[in-house]
Parts: structure tokens; C-alpha cells; sequence
């Protein structure tokens, strides 16, 4: 069914109630990974490589294993050597092979910071100095951090056994290049000759971190007879048990994983890092085992996302049309394949109905920690490059901004370059949005400029699953198998209660563990309030159907002859019968002489998201002298489909626009000449602090997606995608000078006033 | 797993002879925002802390005769709120309540802030500019010494075995004098200083420099006192022409270090700037 309809009939949805985790959140009573603990856990640490590449000769585990207080000691050798297969789990696809010698190196470290042994011991002083025993042998490599260093012929080589795949003939030697993709259409060379003017430029962008506040963390316990259960705080606690089973040859039935309090994910708590390794060392021990990182472990061993070379060349004719768009994308994977550079080329001009498009990207490995998903994965860097060269095509033809945007926006029946033709989409109304906005036309002062810049997010579906239960005095329980990373559990309980027309009060949302809900992946790609939400939606029909049937049984008419109205079941019409309206507590005080509880669950794999669209608009004072820029005012509107709790929504748009603050001012991994991270910290990895930054102001655009009863887009990853370009424009604006890699941090940008070249 | 004692002596002498005779690593604590820290990276290693701020005048601000007398292990916090001291030394008060966050400047002391005795420290150029004394207790006594004397080389002082300061004297505040205090960090707070620059100036009736001490940070091993950059304001206005002299004063004595927080080039040139937009507060709060 669809509720989509009228806006003004919607009780709750729309409505902006108390989160129903908000009070243990601001009180201090919500678990947390690193707050759950078991009786007689053991306190693990894990072992890290001081080299950036290396191989290991030898690991002499003995004298730690005779510390008194160490319970178990572990290296890869006691885990499975498990062969190369792809795997689909989580998000993004990765090898099975990659994340086990991620979680544990076998014959080689690949970063520093690379796990290369791990103990469970008594205290946590036991456990350091049991650290401080293993002797590792190692024979240091020659090492390669710069993307396109990693590239170059004659780069020491990480893996022998790695062929560049998407090149033929298929290469004989060895190359740090994982894949080559190619994605075009048009006729590139035709549309650029039919161009009046082109701009272009490259770009190159840093790693940088989610910087998610809380770091891993989880309990593992497994008893004699292989029964395994982890507490662990993660976007996906059916992702934990796939692969906590296949690294580590266990039946998926064999482990129970229970997801606790999540703080903050962003795409980088979708793979194992800890989970494996806490299991091992319970199987040895025989105790329940806690592994926590230190941030500096955060910082150097879980992933951060791609840092990035992006040359991007556009043409467009007099009146503005763009013809061609080609841009060439060189991403750091990290240590093992799988950059977002196919997510990268899908989404850099995907704004835009061109049709002359020519993508080239690169997956590249070199000695850096693996990435993760961030927020949109990979679109981030290729619209910071592609959003400028836009802005230049804009300031050479003397045209707004907006306008060349307008002039070339996709709409309902634009092909993309991947193949898809857009659904209804709200991108023009977006731009509308922005036009029109007393922010576009506001004056600006001395050393001040102006940017914006536009992005765009698929937003997937996928399998998810809820179970909707009615209590015996009528409230609600609302299950679902989705971590709740953007207030998800009130988007749940919001639906539920719209439905069956009950105050959201008397909905109790929560998260299901693996063995009590049906499978769900994980929480990104802007998923959860799409895909499980339809999941809870269609329980709750189900729910008000046996509902339905119960008050004809209570009335002793056909279920046909029942409406379920405002909570209520009443007869459907005149000739239905006088009975009274039976409420939802009634109705299920009854229950038991009606045919016993009222419940149901349904799991989906959901079709048809909607893709997203945001525009940001952004302005800054540059200090001439100091080099530093200061962000004035920030609009980020966006196309939401259907907010459901709209607070929630532009929470996720303000978080989205000042990660991506971060990512354009100050943020960066920094590496020594010996490959090591010089910056593992918040003091040094230099997030944005609240005195930074200006009211985020969110302005909500909605435009439905059809294929969800209430409308609803994907939102928590348009948000990230354009505020690098609208902040490097902005810069552009305020000192005439353009910008060509991030972070634009102070000295930086003095030094290129003072060169005159950015 | 050596052990590690905490001790809180009731007076200086019992912490002098406390310190004096611990065999290991002895350290003085004050707030421990520093300390502590560097404890738990692995970074120090002590056999005892002695935490001194049970000790009657560690903590407290007193006034006498115009001079300002402030505890070593006195929070920022409570100097940002002793009305005389932030009248009379504005300077040193905003340098000491840039440390760290609020609950940070409930324990921040400006003795810590000096011995940690980082070339960032944000205190000591306002300090050395304001032409503070310390006082130290020590094994032979007391002794007193200017600020600028303390810092030898990152993480060094000159503090011997057994010393420890006791407070910091603020001489009185010259008529028509004032005092100002900055520095650059990338962000707005919680960062360390890639530039930190200190100035107090006393001018004559006719708003003419007649007295002036300018500190830099974070652009040299230790906090640096610049000579020359005093010379070019002592007996001027403020001109564009002095401004410009005392900006190139500043740079050229200016020996930074390449590093995550800023290079050589750009630490030097803030230098210059930071010098006049400091000296530009200062000469205004003494009435120019
Ligand atoms: C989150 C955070 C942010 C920070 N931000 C800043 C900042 O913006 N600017 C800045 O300059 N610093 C900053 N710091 C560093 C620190 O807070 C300051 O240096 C602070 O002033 C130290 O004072 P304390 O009393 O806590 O020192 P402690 O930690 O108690 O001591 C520091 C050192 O001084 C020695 N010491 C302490 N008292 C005495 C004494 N009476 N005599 C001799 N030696 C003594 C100790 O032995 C130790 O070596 C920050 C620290 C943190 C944790």
C-alpha cells in the first residue's frame, strides 16, 4: 500500500518525536561496544607492524605465552589460510582471502599498524607487556604510499600474485594497479570537437578517515562445544557472523552475534577487524574475550577512505550545453584491492545528461591501511574534481552557476553513463531550491566568495527484515535487523505507528540479534529507513489484517466487512453491523481466546530506491595572510523523497556537510619517509570542532520515491558528496585563485596566494 | 610493571625532599593534562608523582601592591576569572584560557604549561612578554628567576633535581601599558600552536613606545625573546613602516622546524603577521 498521497493526512510521519534512544544516549545508560563486559573476560590486545612493508621471517611467540596472566597468544597460523574468494558481504565487494590477512597478516605486512599477532590475558598491564614478548623477524621492503608513485613501473610490488584486470591483452608482470575500469558513451573525441570552450584540471584529494567517535570493540565467547556469541557494536551484525564464519571455517548457525549501542560508523564499521581475532583467542583461553582499539589503532589499522589523483576535461557550446565529460580517477585501495573508484566514475557527472562521456578508473593498492566505505563511497572525490571543472565551464561562459547547472540537469528519462535510466528524481527541483534561496543572491564582503556545487548518491535497497508485535495491552514492538546509525529505530517506530494509526508512544523500536530477526544487511548505502522500513511497513499491514480478522471474529462478521481506521477497528459500512469502534488494546486483550498472539514478520529484498540528489552552497573568508578559511554560511539542500522524522534528516545532512568540511580544510593522513603515519590522532587529524563552523542550515526538497509507501530516499550520503567542490569553489571566488588539492589547509593556501598558483 | 607511587605533601618542603630523594623518575604534578597524557601513551615512565596542589598557594591568585602573585598549579579557569588580574594582564590571562577546552581549563596550570616545556606552549610567550618571574623551591632553597630562563630545549628545563616551581610574580602594570597575546591554529580550538606571539608595550603620554617585550613560540626549540622586534616598536607609533620593520624582525629570528603542523616557510611568514595584529591589541589597550 502506499501513503504517499496527501502530506497533511500523515499523523506521524513528518512529526519530529523524542528519539526512542535518546534519553541512555544523553544519560550514559546505552551500552556501547567497549562499555559490554562478561564475567571473567580476559583483556585482549593485538600486535602491530612498525613497518610499512615488510616480510615476516619468523614470529617467536614463546616468552609471552610464559608471562604469567596470558591465557592465549595468536597469529595468522592460527587461523584458517583460506583461499581467494569473492565476497559480497558487507559493503561493497571485497575477497574473503584480503579480509583475513587484513585481520591478521600471514607472510607479509602490508601497512603499518598491520595486525600481526594477538594475546588474551589477565589485566590489561599483563597484556602489554605480553606485547612486548613476541619477537617478530622481520625482512623490511621498500614501500609505496603516493597513488600514482604505486603506479609508476619499477614500484615495489605488494602482491607478485596481482595481474591489473580490465586490461588486454592480460598483463605477464606483476602491477600495484588491481583493476582498470572503463566506462563511456557518446563518441568522447566528436563531443569534444563540437565544444566551444573546455576546462579541466587535476586534482588530487588525501585519505581521510570517518572518525567515527567510537572505536571497535567487541566481546567474543565460544564455549567447548564451538557455541560461539559476539557483543559487538558495528553497521551490520549479520555482516560480523558472515564473516566470522568464513574466515574462520565455522557454520554460520554456530555464531550468534548480539549488536550493541553504535557510535557513529559511516561506512568504516562494515567489515571485521576485531571479531576473528576475539573469537580465536576465546577458542584458546576458553574464556570470553574483549578486544578494544585505541584510536591510534582507528587511525592506522581501520580504513580510512580512498586518497585520490582525478583529472577531469569538460566542453561545452556558447549556450552552455555541456557535449563531453571525461575525467581519469586514480584511487588508493589501501593495501589490498577495492577502492570506490567504480562508485567514483558512476557518480562524477551522473548530475548531469551529457552525451559524450569518457570514465577511466584505477584501483590501486599501495601501503596503506585497507580503505572502507565512507559516506558515499568514492563520489566524494570525483565530483570535488568534476563540481570545479563545472564551476569553470560556468565562470568562462559568464553564466550562473546554477543556470549551466539547469541547463544541463538530468531528469526523469536521463540515461546515465552506467546504463540506468533515472526513475523521477529530483535534481532540477533541487536546483530550484537553490535559486531561489536568499543565500544565492546574499551580499559578500572583502576576501569573501560564494561556491556551490551539486552531488548525487544512488541509494540502494537490499534484504532486511522486521517483525511487528502487538502486546498484550496494546502497545507495539517494532524488531528489525538494522543498527541504528542515524536514528533508524524512530524512523521504524514512526512508520509503524502512521500505519496503525496509534501515537508513536505506544510503538518500543528495537534491534533484533542475529538469531532472533530474519537476515539483514547491512546499515549503508542509505538503506535502512528505505528497505527495512518497507520490511515494517508491510509487517504492520500484515498486523492490522489479522487484526481485522480478530474483531470480525469478536463481532462475528466477515473480515471483509472490517476497515482498520485511526487505530481502530470499525465495521467497513452501514451494512457491516452497529459495533462499536474495538481498539488496538481491545482488540488485543482478546488475543488469546482469538486465535493466540498478534505478529508478523516479513523480510524483503527491496527494488527501486531512489537516487538522491543535493546542492550546497557554501561561504568563506579567506585570511590572506594566514592562508585560512573560514566557513561563513553552509545551505545543503536536498532531495529526501519523504523525511519521516525530519530532524533526523537534516541531522544526517549537517553530519554529511561537516564531515565534508573536514575533508576540504584540514583533514589528511599524513605519512613520514618511512611510511608511517605521523598524524594517528584527533590532535593532528584535524576535524572540524563545533567553533568552526556556522548553523548547517538543511533545507529539505521532497519529491517521493513511488516504489516506498511513504515516499522515502536514501539521505545520509548525498550530504558528503558536495561540499569539497562547493568549499573549493567558494575558495576560488574569495582569492581568484583556484584550488587544486585538498586538504586547502592554511599553509597551503598562502603559499598559493603567494605564488599565485593553487 | 614497576610500580608507581602517588603522593600529595601537605608542604614545598616535604615535596622538595620528596623529589630530592626518589631513586627513579620523580614528577611534580600539577593538573596533569600534560602528565598524564604522557603517561599513557608510554612517552614517561615515573617511579612517583608528587602532585602539589594540596599545598597552601599552589592554587590562588593574590594582589599585592599591584603586582600580581598566581600559584603554579592555578587552573586557567580560575585566572579568567579574577577580575585585577584579567584588568591589569589581559594578555596573559587569553593566552593561558586558549589551553585546551573547558574542562581542560579546570585543571591547566601555567607551571605545567612552562615545564612540559613544548615549543607550542600558548602561557609562555605572554609570560615572557609580560615579564613574569618564576619562584622556585628547591634542596638549597628559593631562588627567582625570569620566565624565559626556564625552557632549555623541548622537554628540557632548567630546573634541577628536587626543584619545583612555587608561583609566578606579574610585575605591576605600568601606566598607559598594556599587553596582548595570539596564535595560529588551523581550527578555532583544541589545536596546538603552529605560531604563538606575546607583546607588552608602555607608551607615553603621547602614545609613543617607550618600553616593549615581544616573545615568539612554536618557531624555535624554546620560547624566543626578540630583541629586535622591541627595538623597532621602543620609541614609535604604530606606523605601517614599524609594523613592517617589527614583522621583519620576527621572521628573521624565527628557526621552525618542518612538520605536520606547518613548514618552515609558512610558520616563519605567520610569525610576521601574527607580530603586528599583536602588537596592534596591545598598543591599543595601553591607550594608543
Ligand atoms: C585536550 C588538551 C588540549 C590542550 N590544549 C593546549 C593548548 O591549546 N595550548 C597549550 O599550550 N597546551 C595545551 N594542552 C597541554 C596542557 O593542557 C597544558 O600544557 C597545561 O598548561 C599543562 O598544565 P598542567 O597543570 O596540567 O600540567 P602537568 O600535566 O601537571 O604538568 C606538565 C609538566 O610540567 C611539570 N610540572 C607541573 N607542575 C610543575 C611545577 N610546579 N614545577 C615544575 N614542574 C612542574 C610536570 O612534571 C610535567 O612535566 C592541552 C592538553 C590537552 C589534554
Amino acid at each position: 500500500m502506499t501513503y504517499i498521497g496527501n502530506k497533511s493526512d500523515l499523523r506521524v510521519v513528518g512529526t519530529r518525536p523524542d528519539r526512542p534512544d535518546g534519553v541512555d544516549k544523553v544519560t550514559g545508560r546505552a551500552i556501547y561496544g567497549a562499555d559490554f563486559r562478561l564475567a571473567g573476560q580476559l583483556v585482549g590486545r593485538i600486535l602491530r607492524s612498525p613497518h610499512a612493508h615488510a616480510k615476516i621471517i619468523k614470529i617467536d611467540t614463546s616468552k609471552a605465552r610464559a608471562l604469567p596472566g596470558v591465557k592465549a597468544v595468536m597469529t595468522a597460523q592460527d587461523m584458517p589460510n583460506i583461499t581467494s574468494e569473492e565476497s559480497f558481504v558487507g559493503e561493497g565487494p571485497t575477497n574473503f582471502r584480503d579480509q583475513s590477512l587484513n585481520v591478521m597478516a600471514r607472510d607479509k605486512v602490508l601497512y603499518e599498524g598491520h595486525a600481526v599477532a594477538a594475546v588474551a590475558a589477565m589485566s590489561p598491564s599483563i597484556a602489554e607487556a605480553a606485547l612486548a614478548l613476541i619477537e617478530v623477524t622481520y625482512e623490511v621492503l621498500p614501500h609505496v604510499i603516493d597513488v600514482e608513485e604505486a603506479m609508476a613501473p619499477g614500484a615495489p610490488i605488494l602482491d607478485e600474485t596481482l595481474f591489473t584486470a580490465g586490461v588486454d591483452p592480460k598483463p605477464t608482470t606483476p602491477s600495484n594497479i588491481a583493476k582498470k575500469i572503463i566506462l563511456k558513451s557518446g563518441d568522447i573525441d566528436a563531443g569534444f570537437a563540437k565544444a566551444d570552450i573546455i576546462a579541466e584540471g587535476r586534482y588530487v584529494t588525501a585519505a581521510v578517515h570517518q572518525a567515527y567517535i567510537e572505536p571497535h570493540a567487541c566481546v567474543a565467547t565460544i564455549g567447548a562445544d564451538g557455541q560461539a556469541t559476539v557483543y559487538a557494536s558495528s553497521q551490520g551484525h549479520f555482516m560480523i557472523r558472515a564473516f566470522c564464519a568464513k574466515l574462520l571455517g565455522m557454520e554460520i548457525s554456530n555464531i550468534r552475534v548480539i549488536p550493541l549501542e553504535i557510535g557513529g560508523g559511516f561506512g568504516g564499521k562494515t567489515i571485521v577487524y576485531l571479531e576473528p581475532v576475539a573469537l580465536t583467542l576465546s577458542k584458546m583461553a576458553g574464556k570470553p574475550v574483549k578486544l578494544v582499539m585505541t584510536r591510534e589503532e582507528v587511525f592506522r589499522a581501520s580504513g580510512p577512505t580512498s586518497g585520490a589523483v582525478v583529472e577531469v576535461k569538460m566542453g561545452a557550446m556558447k549556450d552552455g550545453t555541456i557535449v563531453a565529460a571525461q575525467a581519469v580517477l586514480k584511487y588508493q585501495a589501501g593495501a589490498f584491492p577495492g577502492s570506490p573508484v567504480q562508485p567514483g566514475l558512476m557518480c562524477a557527472f551522473a548530475m548531469y545528461d551529457i552525451p559524450n562521456v569518457h570514465l577511466t578508473g584505477y584501483d590501486v593498492i599501495s601501503n596503506r591501511a585497507k580503505v572502507a566505505a565512507y559516506r558515499a563511497p568514492g563520489a566524494p572525490i570525483s565530483s570535488y574534481a568534476a563540481e570545479q571543472v563545472v564551476d569553470d565551464l560556468a565562470r568562462q561562459l559568464g553564466m550562473d552557476a546554477i543556470t549551466i547547472r539547469e541547463k544541463n540537469a538530468a531528469k526523469a528519462g536521463t540515461k546515465t553513463v552506467y546504463g540506468v535510466t533515472f526513475p523521477e528524481i529530483g535534481y532540477e527541483a533541487v536546483l530550484a531550491a537553490a535559486k531561489s534561496h536568499a543565500h544565492w543572491k546574499a551580499p559578500l564582503g572583502k576576501n569573501q566568495g560564494r561556491g556551490i556545487a551539486t552531488g548525487f548518491w544512488f541509494n540502494i535497497g537490499g534484504e532486511s527484515s522486521a517483525s511487528v508485535f502487538v502486546n498484550e495491552d496494546g502497545s507495539v514492538s517494532v524488531v528489525s535487523g538494522s543498527p541504528d546509525i542515524g536514528g533508524s529505530r524512530a524512523s521504524m517506530a514512526m512508520m509503524a505507528a502512521e500505519v496503525l494509526g496509534i501515537p508513536v508512544a505506544n510503538v518500543r523500536p528495537i534491534i533484533g540479534d542475529t538469531a532472533s530477526i530474519g537476515f539483514t544487511n547491512v546499515t549503508g548505502g542509505s538503506r535502512v529507513t528505505y528497505a527495512t522500513g518497507m520490511a515494517t511497513v508491510q509487517a504492520t499491514e500484515k498486523v492490522i489484517e489479522q487484526l481485522k480478522q480478530r474483531a470480525a471474529m469478536i463481532w462475528d462478521i466477515s473480515p471483509d466487512a472490517v476497515d482498520w481506521k485511526d487505530g481502530q477497528a470499525v465495521p467497513a459500512g452501514a451494512n457491516a453491523g452497529g459495533f462499536d469502534p474495538l481498539s488496538l488494546a481491545a482488540i488485543a486483550a482478546k488475543a488469546g481466546k482469538t486465535g493466540g498472539p498478534i505478529g508478523s514478520e516479513v523480510s524483503v529484498n527491496a527494488q527501486g530506491a531512489g537516487p538522491g540528489f543535493g546542492a550546497h552552497i557554501c561561504d568563506v573568508e579567506v585570511d590572506r595572510e594566514t592562508g585560512q578559511t573560514t566557513i561563513l554560511r553552509y545551505t545543503a539542500i536536498q532531495d529526501v523523497g519523504r523525511a519521516i522524522h525530519p530532524s533526523y534528516v537534516e541531522g544526517q545532512i549537517q553530519g554529511g556537510a561537516v564531515q565534508g568540511i573536514g575533508w576540504a580544510l584540514n583533514e589528511e593522513y599524513i605519512y613520514d619517509a618511512k611510511g608511517k603515519m605521523d598524524n594517528a590522532g584527533f590532535l593532528d587529524y584535524r576535524v572540524p570542532v563545533a567553533s568552526d563552523l556556522p548553523m548547517i542550515e538543511a533545507v529539505l526538497v521532497e519529491v517521493p520515491n513511488t516504489r516506498h509507501p511513504f515516499g522515502v530516499r536514501g539521505v545520509g550520503e548525498v550530504p558528503i558528496v558536495p561540499p569539497m567542490a562547493a568549499i573549493g569553489n567558494a575558495v576560488r571566488d574569495a582569492i581568484g585563485i583556484r584550488m587544486h588539492s585538498l586538504p586547502m589547509s592554511p599553509p597551503k593556501v598562502r603559499k598559493a596566494l603567494d605564488s599565485g598558483q593553487g | 610493571m614497576s610500580g608507581l607511587s602517588y603522593t600529595a605533601p601537605s608542604t614545598i618542603s616535604e615535596a622538595v625532599a620528596l623529589l630530592a630523594n626518589e631513586a627513579g623518575l620523580a614528577k611534580v604534578m600539577s593538573g596533569g593534562t600534560d602528565l598524564l597524557v604522557q603517561m599513557k601513551i608510554g612517552r614517561l615512565k615515573p617511579s612517583l608523582i608528587v602532585d602539589t596542589k594540596k599545598i597552601p598557594g599552589m592554587i590562588g591568585i593574590r594582589e599585592i601592591g599591584g603586582c600580581f602573585v598566581i600559584g603554579a598549579a592555578t587552573s586557567g579557569a580560575l585566572m579568567g576569572e579574577h577580575a585585577g588580574l584579567v584588568a591589569a594582564w589581559p594578555g596573559v590571562v587569553e593566552a593561558t584560557n586558549l589551553i585546551g577546552s573547558t574542562q581542560v581549563q579546570g585543571r591547566a596550570s601555567l607551571a605545567g604549561n612552562l615545564c612540559n616545556a613544548s615549543p607550542g606552549a600558548d602561557s609562555p610567550p605572554a609570560m615572557i612578554a609580560a615579564g613574569a618571574i618564576a619562584v622556585i623551591a628547591g634542596p638549597n632553597g628559593t631562588r627567582e628567576v625570569p620566565v624565559e630562563a626556564i625552557v632549555t630545549a623541548p622537554g628540557r628545563t632548567s630546573l634541577g633535581k628536587g626543584e619545583f616551581i612555587t608561583e609566578f610574580r606579574l610585575p605591576k602594570k605600568a601606566a598607559r601599558s598594556g599587553d596582548a597575546y595570539l596564535r595560529f591554529i588551523p581550527r578555532t580550538e583544541m589545536d596546538i600552536a603552529v605560531v604563538g606571539c606575546g607583546i607588552a608595550v608602555t607608551l607615553d603620554a603621547a602614545g609613543v613606545c617607550v618600553a616593549a617585550k615581544v616573545s615568539l613560540g612554536a618557531v624555535a626549540p624554546t620560547q624566543l625573546v626578540v630583541a629586535g622586534a622591541a627595538a623597532a616598536l621602543i620609541g614609535n607609533k604604530l606606523t605601517d613602516a614599524v609594523l613592517a620593520k617589527l614583522d621583519a624582525e620576527c621572521q628573521a629570528v624565527c628557526k621552525p622546524i618542518n612538520d605536520k603542523r606547518g613548514t618552515i616557510e609558512y610558520r616563519t611568514k605567520v610569525a610576521g603577521v601574527l607580530a603586528r595584529r599583536v602588537a596592534a591589541i596591545a598598543f591599543q589597550r595601553a591607550g594608543a
